[in-house]
C-alpha cells in the first residue's frame, strides 16, 4: 500500500532508534505525551514501544474522543434510540461504550435499533430510504471529523429531509491539551501532535504550547516510522535547545490547516459554553453542538434529554489514565474488574483508550522481548 | 482522531462533481471531496479518506522528501553498522 | 520490567483463569461472534448444564467410539446475511463448514443432515438455488446429505433461512489430532490468504459501499487435509479458522494447551484488497472469518514437508508457516511486527467493529 508500507520498514526504524537514542543525556529522562487515540493504536500495534531507549517514555493522553464521552452522554443517547420509529446511527467505536444501563448492543438487545455506519453520509442515506423512521447520527470525533458531520448537515438541509437528525458530540482538542498543560501532577517534555486533527485546524493552534508553555509539538503521521521521526525531532529540538511546531506529517498536514472544513464547521455548529469530558471534568469552549439555524438537525432540539450526570464508578481511575499521570496498569482495577469484556471505563472500551490498547497488544512481560524476537 | 487512509482518486463521477472514486490497495468506494473544493482533483491524485471524506490532498513532493530523509538516516546507520562490523572483524 | 507492572500482570493471568461467569442478562450479538463473549457462553452456559466428558474438549468435533468404529460427530448453523454473496451462498457455507469441522478432526467425512428453517414468504427459486449449491458441494466433498427437516416460520422471522447441519465422519489412523497434542517446538501452519469470507460479507451487506474483487474462500477442506495427512505423521491439531479469525484459532489453542504461540506478522498470507478494505475500515484481518482455511500445529521438524504437501493442493497453494509454539508465557498469543515489536493478540470481546478512531 502505496504511502503507507514505506512509513513502516524495520531497518529505517532501527536507524531512527539510534538517533533517538544519541540524543539521550546520560541520566536524564524524556516524557513526550501523544494526544490521539490513533497515534496510541499504532504504539501498541507495531510495537514501538520496544525501539525506544528506557530513558524516552511516552505518555498516553486524552485523545481518544470516545473515551472522553461521560457516560450520561451515552444514556442520552439510548434514551433518543428508544424513543418511537428512531433508528440511530453510529459508529463502530461507541457500540461498546457503557451507559450506566448498558452498551449501543445491550440497548439492542432490549429493542432498539442502532446501526453501525461508515460515514454520516450512510446515516443520510438510511434516512432518505426510510421516511417513517426518525434517523439520529451519533456524531463523535475531534475536529478530524467535525467537517464530515458539517456537510451532511448541509446536504440534509439541502434537501429538506425532515427525518434526519445529529446528536452532536464532537469535542475540540486545543482546550484538553491546555487542561492537561496546567495540570499540576504531569511533568512533559514535548508533544506528539494529532496528525488528522491538524489536516483541518492545521499546525498553528498548537504554537502556545511552544511559545508559552516552553514545550515543543512535533505533529506526527500514524506510521510506525512517522511517529519514530516525530520523537526524533522533538528529541532534536531539546537538544538544540528549541521550542516550536514542527510538521513532520507534512505529507498530508497543510500548515494553515483545511479552509473549507474549518468554514463547514463554522457554518453549522458553534462551541458549547463547557462540556463534560469523562475524566477531566468540564472544559469550557471545548465541545460544538449544532448552531440555531439548523435547529430542525439538532436531535436536542427535536429530543428532550434527561441530561443526567452520571458520576464515574467510584474504582474507576480512567481520568488519571486519560491526562497520562497513570499507566493503565498502575490503575486499581485493571485487569481484574475492568477488562475489555467487563469495562468500567471508556479508556478500556475504545480499542483507542490507553487502556485497552495495553491490555489487547502491549501486556505482557517485556523482558521476554529479546527473546521472542530473535526466534 | 484518526483513521485516515491514503487512496488514489481513479475517478470523479461526471453527475455528482462532489464524488470522487478512490482506490485502496484494489478496494474502491466513492467519497466526497467537497472539502477540497478550490484544490484540482483529478485521477492520479492520491488524498486522505476519514469517514468517507477526502480531508486533505496527499503532496507527494513531500512524501518523497520524508522518504528522502528517511533514507538517508537508513542509509548512514546502515554505513555505521557495517563500518562497527568491519571493525570487528578486524580485529 | 518494573516489578509492580509484572504483579499486575500475574494479577490479571490468574483472573483470566477463573471459571467463566456471563453477566448479561441478554444476548447481544457479541455471544454469537466466536469471540470472549461465546467462549464465556458457552463453558457459562452450556457445558455447565451439559457437562460430560466427551463434550469438554470443546473441539471442532466430538469423537465417540461406537462399537469398534471411532467416529466423529459436529453440528453447525448458518444464518448468513446476505444469503448469496460473491464466491458463495449459505448452501456452500452449510455444506463446507461441517465437512470441516469433521476434516480438521483427522475424519473422513461421510454423511450429512440438513435442517431448514425457512421465513413464509421466502421464494421457493431461492431454496431451489441453496440446495442445488448444496448438492454441488456435498459432491466436490464426496458427502451425501441423507436426511433432513423443514421448519417455516411466519414472515420476519428467519432472515429467509437458516440452515443447520449435523456431520458424521469416521476416524482412522492412530493419531489423536487435538489441541491436547500441540507442544513447544510446533510449527504454526496457514493454509491460504486470511480474512476473504469475512471481508466479502461485508462488503456484500451493501452498507459500505466498498467495490473489491473479493469472493469468499469458502471450500472443503477434506481433499487438502487427507494429503497432509498422508504426508506427514506430525500433524498434531488443526482447526478452521471460521468466526473469530486466526487469531481466535491461535489463542484457543494457546489456552487449551497452555503453550504460547509466536507469529511473524511478515509471514502471515493476506491478499491486498482484504489489507486494503480492512485498513479503509479500521478492522484487522486477523480477526475476520474464513471458511475455507485452517490452521495447523505440526511438530517442528515436520514442517517442511507439511508446507510441501499442502502447496501441492490447489487449496493450499498459498499455505505458508506463520510461526512457532513455545512454552513459556502459556496461554499468550504473540505478534513479532512487520516492523520489528512484539505485541500480544489477544482474542475480541465480539466482532471485530469498524473503527473511525
Amino acid at each position: 500500500m502505496r504511502f503507507v508500507d514505506e512509513f513502516r520498514d524495520a531497518e529505517k526504524a532501527r536507524a531512527l532508534a539510534s538517533k533517538i537514542a544519541g540524543l539521550c543525556a546520560p541520566g536524564r529522562s524524556y516524557k513526550f505525551m501523544e494526544v490521539c487515540g490513533g497515534h496510541t493504536h499504532t504504539i501498541y500495534k507495531h510495537g514501538l514501544e520496544d525501539y525506544l531507549p528506557e530513558q524516552v517514555q511516552l505518555v498516553h493522553g486524552p485523545g481518544c474522543p470516545v473515551c472522553v464521552i461521560p457516560m450520561g452522554r451515552v444514556d442520552d443517547a439510548i434514551h433518543i434510540a428508544r424513543q418511537p420509529d428512531v433508528l440511530m446511527t453510529s459508529f463502530g467505536d461507541m457500540m461498546r461504550v457503557p451507559g450506566s444501563g448498558g452498551n449501543f448492543f445491550d440497548s439492542n438487545a432490549e429493542g432498539t435499533s442502532i446501526r453501525m455506519v461508515y460515514s454520516p453520509l450512510d446515516s443520510l442515506k438510511i434516512a432518505r430510504q426510510n421516511p417513517d423512521r426518525q434517523v439520529v447520527f451519533m456524531a463523535i470525533g475531534f475536529e478530524t471529523t467535525a467537517p464530515s458531520t458539517a456537510m451532511t448537515l448541509l446536504r440534509a438541509a439541502a434537501e429538506g429531509l425532515e427525518n434526519f437528525s445529529v446528536f452532536c458530540n464532537h469535542v475540540t482538542i486545543v482546550p484538553a491539551i491546555k487542561a492537561i498543560l496546567d495540570s499540576p501532577d504531569l511533568r512533559l517534555d514535548g508533544f506528539i501532535g494529532p496528525g488528522h486533527v491538524s489536516t483541518v485546524i492545521g499546525c498553528r493552534p498548537y504554537e502556545f504550547i511552544a511559545a508559552e508553555y516552553g514545550k515543543p509539538v512535533v505533529v506526527a503521521g500514524f506510521e510506525p516510522l512517522d511517529i519514530l521521526q516525530s520523537i526524533y525531532m522533538l528529541m532534536l529540538q531539546l537538544h538544540e535547545g528549541r521550542s516550536v511546531v514542527e510538521n513532520q506529517y507534512s505529507r498530508v498536514v497543510p500548515w494553515a490547516g483545511n479552509p473549507v472544513a474549518l468554514r463547514v464547521i463554522n457554518q453549522t455548529m458553534q462551541l458549547r459554553p463547557y462540556f463534560e469530558w469523562r475524566g477531566l471534568g468540564f472544559i469550557s469552549h471545548s465541545a460544538l453542538r449544532v448552531r440555531d439555524e439548523y435547529a430542525a438537525f439538532d436531535a436536542e432540539a427535536r429530543f428532550q434529554l434527561p441530561g443526567l450526570r452520571v458520576a464515574d464508578p467510584k474504582a474507576c481511575q480512567c481520568g488519571e489514565v486519560l491526562k497520562g499521570v497513570l499507566k493503565p496498569w498502575e490503575c486499581k482495577v485493571f485487569g481484574t474488574a475492568c477488562t475489555p469484556e467487563t469495562p468500567i471505563g471508556t479508556c478500556m472500551v475504545s480499542p483507542e483508550g490507553a487502556c485497552a490498547a495495553y491490555y489487547n497488544f502491549g501486556r505482557f512481560s517485556r523482558k521476554r522481548v529479546q527473546e521472542v524476537s530473535i526466534g | 482522531m484518526c483513521l485516515g487512509i491514503p487512496g488514489e482518486v481513479i475517478e470523479i463521477l461526471a453527475d455528482r462533481p462532489d464524488l470522487a472514486k478512490v482506490d485502496v490497495s484494489g478496494v474502491k468506494r466513492a467519497i466526497n471531496i467537497g472539502l477540497l473544493e478550490g484544490e484540482s482533483v483529478a485521477p492520479g491524485d492520491w488524498v486522505l479518506i476519514h469517514v468517507g471524506f477526502a480531508l486533505s490532498k496527499i503532496d507527494e513532493a513531500e512524501a518523497k522528501a520524508a522518504m528522502e530523509f528517511l533514507e538517508s538516516i537508513g542509509k548512514a546507520y546502515e554505513d555505521e553498522m557495517a563500518a562497527l562490523a568491519a571493525s570487528r572483524i578486524e580485529e | 520490567m518494573i516489578d509492580r507492572e509484572q504483579q499486575v500482570l500475574d494479577r490479571i493471568e490468574r483472573q483470566r483463569r477463573r471459571p467463566a461467569k456471563v453477566r448479561e442478562e441478554r444476548i447481544t450479538l457479541s455471544h454469537g461472534s466466536g469471540g470472549k463473549a461465546s467462549h464465556t457462553l458457552v463453558e457459562a452456559v452450556f457445558l455447565e448444564a451439559f457437562g460430560n466428558p466427551l463434550l469438554a474438549p470443546l473441539e471442532d468435533a466430538a469423537r465417540l467410539r461406537v462399537g469398534d468404529a471411532r467416529l466423529a460427530l459436529t453440528t453447525d448453523s448458518y444464518v448468513v446475511s446476505p444469503l448469496f454473496f460473491p464466491g458463495g451462498d449459505i448452501g456452500d457455507l452449510a455444506v463446507n463448514g461441517t465437512v470441516n469441522d469433521l476434516a480438521v478432526s483427522g475424519a473422513t467425512p461421510l454423511y450429512l443432515t440438513c435442517g431448514f428453517i425457512l421465513e413464509e414468504g421466502f421464494p421457493i427459486a431461492d431454496l431451489t438455488r441453496i440446495v442445488a449449491s448444496m448438492r454441488a458441494a456435498a459432491d466436490r466433498a464426496g458427502v451425501m446429505i441423507v436426511t433432513g427437516d423443514t421448519k417455516v416460520v411466519q414472515r420476519g422471522k428467519a432472515d429467509g433461512c437458516y440452515v443447520n447441519t449435523a456431520g458424521i465422519g469416521i476416524l482412522e489412523g492412530s493419531a489423536e489430532l487435538g489441541v491436547s497434542a500441540v507442544q513447544p517446538g510446533d510449527a504454526i501452519l496457514v493454509s491460504g490468504p486470511i480474512g476473504e469470507h469475512g471481508v466479502t460479507i461485508m462488503l456484500a451487506r451493501g452498507e459500505l459501499d466498498i467495490e473489491a474483487d473479493l469472493v469468499s474462500d469458502t471450500a472443503p477442506l477434506n481433499g487438502v487435509i487427507a494429503e497432509l495427512l498422508a504426508a506427514t505423521s506430525g500433524v498434531h491439531a488443526m482447526r478452521d479458522a471460521t468466526r473469530g479469525g486466526v487469531a481466535t484459532i491461535l489463542n484457543e489453542m494457546a489456552v487449551d494447551a497452555q503453550v504460547s504461540v509466536i507469529v511473524d506478522e511478515d509471514a502471515i498470507p493476506v491478499k491486498a484488497e482484504v489489507r486494503g478494505a480492512s485498513e479503509l475500515l479500521g478492522i484487522d484481518p486477523l480477526y475476520v472469518a474464513c471458511e475455507g482455511r485452517f490452521v495447523a500445529a505440526v511438530a517442528g521438524d515436520q514442517a517442511a514437508a507439511a508446507l510441501t504437501a499442502l502447496r501441492k493442493h490447489p487449496l493450499g497453494a498459498e499455505a505458508a508457516v506463520i510461526g512457532r509454539v513455545a512454552g513459556d508465557q502459556p496461554g499468550m498469543v504473540l505478534l513479532n511486527t512487520a516492523f520489528g515489536g512484539t505485541r500480544i493478540v489477544d482474542m475480541l470481546v465480539g466482532d471485530p467493529l469498524p473503527r473511525i478512531c
